[in-house]
């Protein structure tokens, strides 16, 4: 499957992955409103690091994800189709569970668990769209099909 | 003592939409200026006295929140004290230095480009649709010999090195120093994509890029860094750096700062020393001297490589060029008062110098005359600022030109005018590895590679419209072009006529 993928030596730290991220992920679908008016509304991708060192790290829908194993309520599933994990937000209790498990922290803790789905697989996912320095690429990884 | 009240004003100021304003702080995290600021409560604020208006924070910004204007203070200015004038001033009493100032002279002097129109066929000779036709704009540098012999439609003379380029356009000489290892990569491989040669300027070749030698100008200048043999073999052409258009007659200093391992290896001095070219080459103080050097290149390098030898436009570069066409150069190249630098004294960038229009036309006239023009090609720089200057450019004489500002600015540039601070935000016109990654020579060369593109289809549609279906059938061509609002003696020095004549 397509996964975003970080480059740490074209990452710039400005962290504008995040906002574009939020606002995708605001029911405004609008940068400013999803900042000033849904305070509920959060970024799934997150930069860590400095100007100097940084990295953008987001799911990676893994193949057997740790988050899915650990999760309480069968909430966060894999889909054997695309190979996205996502979480259910109707049957999430916001235990946490999957982000103790996450090896990479990539998921975000709120009211809910919430994590990267890709844009909904509907093209290249809003944070790639929008890297300024191409630092992250939507592409099929490694020796897979 | 010290005077403590600050008498030179901002002279931008930014205007933060706090109605859009996210406080995302993606302004703060890029500005190197420091001229946004993250505040403890999370709110994002600006100090206007940092701000040099490169526009990196208002195109990165998110939310839109962002734009600069000219500070607003009103000085008690005057057409004569100007804003700039008294500023300088009071720049110059709080430091007691010279006034630095990087890019191309921007005072309003006449810019002959903007006073000559081109020619276009009307009824009695056909104009010629170049997405139709084929249309030439391949370019050949180097000396043509004075006869050529043939044996059954073959050439038997032995021809000086020829340089074949796709279009007339050449990058300008920027070193790795005063520019990024990622700037000149860009061009490096938007060179090498289009078919046309970049220049390594001054600083040396960095040993990534000798893939790319193939299509670099290597530069050999006063202070003679970089230079070694495999250096000038590796080379397509070498060029001999005599003076700059934005500061003839001066020399170069890159800041001992900007001399980090990289630039070091490169230009074979030590790390954290400052880089000082001369003013002269100590080794050439005549036109014979020159002629040395011209022929030392041409032995190291086994008369394979064309040399050329560039020189800034001043009052007698006709004369000067003559010179140096007779010493042997295969190229000259001559930069007009306004062309660009890193770093250059302010006074020296705005009042030294002629502007390249003259000097072309009075060289190309004067090599004419002495029936040498065959001898050399002429490139063109100082500011060429899109495809109908080159168009120009070319009827009156020139063979190409060379584009530097422009470049940058396909690069991202701005003109903020501040890269002899080492901060460019862009990741231009700095060394620090935080600003430099800022510009990813994958997808950057490729913006390069565009405007080349785009100029070069723009050229075939000048000269289809005027008839003429070859670059080589307008070279020197000035009945193509007409004056408009010059003097008798602008025209006579342009050789050209007036509109309506």
């Amino acid at each position: 499957m397509k996964r975003v993928y970080a480059n740490e030596k074209l990452c710039i730290n400005c962290r504008v992955c995040e906002v574009y991220c939020r606002a995708a992920h605001s029911k405004s679908a609008d940068v400013v409103r999803a900042y000033k008016e849904e305070p509920e509304s959060c970024s799934r991708i997150h930069v860590e690091g400095d100007n100097n060192a940084s990295i953008a790290v987001s799911c990676r829908h893994c193949e057997n994800p740790a988050c899915v194993e650990a999760c309480i309520t069968g909430a966060m599933q894999k889909d054997p189709k695309t190979g996205l994990v996502i979480n259910d937000p109707a049957r999430c209790v916001g235990c946490m569970t999957c982000a103790l498990a996450c090896p990479y922290g990539c998921i975000k803790i709120g009211h809910i668990a919430q994590k990267c789905d890709l844009c909904g697989l509907s093209g290249e996912p809003e944070c790639v769209r929008h890297c300024p320095n191409n630092a992250l690429i939507y592409a099929q990884g490694g020796s897979e099909k | 003592m010290e005077y403590n009240l600050e008498l030179v004003m901002p002279r931008y100021k930014i205007v933060r939409d706090k109605e859009r304003c996210i406080n995302c702080g993606a302004c703060a995290r890029q500005c190197a200026n420091e001229a946004h600021v993250i505040y403890d409560d999370g709110t994002v604020h600006s100090i206007d006295e940092n701000c040099v208006n490169c526009q990196r924070c208002v195109c990165l910004c998110p939310a839109h929140a962002l734009h600069i204007t000219k500070y607003p203070l009103e000085f008690c200015e005057n057409a004569n004290w100007t804003s700039e004038a008294i500023q300088e001033v009071y720049t110059q009493a709080k430091t007691g230095g010279v006034l630095l100032s990087g890019m191309g002279n921007p005072k309003p002097y006449p810019i002959y480009w903007d006073k000559m129109l081109l020619n276009a066929s009307q009824v009695t000779n056909p104009s010629i649709d170049p997405l139709r036709e084929p249309m030439e704009t391949v370019t050949i540098l180097g000396r043509k010999p004075d006869c050529v012999k043939m044996k059954n439609g073959a050439i038997t003379s032995k021809l000086p090195p020829q340089i074949k380029l796709s279009m007339p356009i050449m990058f300008s000489a920027m070193s790795f120093g005063s520019i990024s290892l990622n700037a000149q990569k860009s061009l490096a491989m938007a060179a090498k994509k289009m078919g046309t040669l970049f220049n390594t300027g001054e600083g040396g070749l960095h040993r990534d890029f000798y893939p790319y030698a193939d299509c670099a100008v290597v530069q050999v200048a006063s202070g003679r860094f970089g230079v070694h043999k495999q250096y000038l073999e590796a080379a397509r052409m070498i060029e001999i750096k005599i003076g700059q258009g934005a500061k003839p007659g001066i020399g170069g200093h890159l800041p001992g700062g900007k001399v980090n391992e990289e630039v070091s290896a490169t230009r074979m001095i030590p790390a954290g020393a400052d880089a000082i070219s001369p003013a002269p080459h100590h080794d050439i103080y005549s036109i014979e001297d020159l002629r040395q050097l011209i022929y030392s290149l041409k032995e190291v390098t086994e008369y394979k490589k064309p040399v050329a030898v560039k020189i800034a436009a001043v009052h007698n570069s006709a004369a000067i060029a003559s010179g140096i066409a007779r010493a042997g150069a295969d190229v000259i190249v001559m930069d007009g008062y306004r062309g660009g630098t890193g770093a250059a004294p302010t006074r020296i960038r705005d009042n030294v110098g002629i502007p390249i229009e003259l000097a072309l036309a009075a060289v190309d006239s004067r090599l004419r005359e002495e029936g040498i023009r065959h001898n050399v090609s002429l490139v063109v720089a100082g500011s060429i600022r899109n495809s109908a200057d080159i168009v120009k450019a070319i009827a009156l004489g020139a063979d190409a030109v060379y584009i530097a500002s422009s470049a940058l600015m396909a690069l991202g540039c701005h003109m903020c005018r501040t890269c002899n601070t080492g901060k460019c935000n862009w990741g231009i016109a700095t060394q620090r590895p935080d600003l430099v990654k800022r510009l990813n020579p994958e997808v950057m060369h490729l913006r390069a590679a565009n405007l080349l593109n785009a100029w070069n289809h723009e050229i075939k549609e000048i000269l289809g419209g005027m008839g003429i279906n070859a670059i080589e059938s307008l070279r020197g061509n000035r009945l193509m072009l007409r004056g408009i609002g010059l003097t008798q003696k602008e025209l006579d020095i342009l050789g050209i006529k007036h509109a309506g004549e």
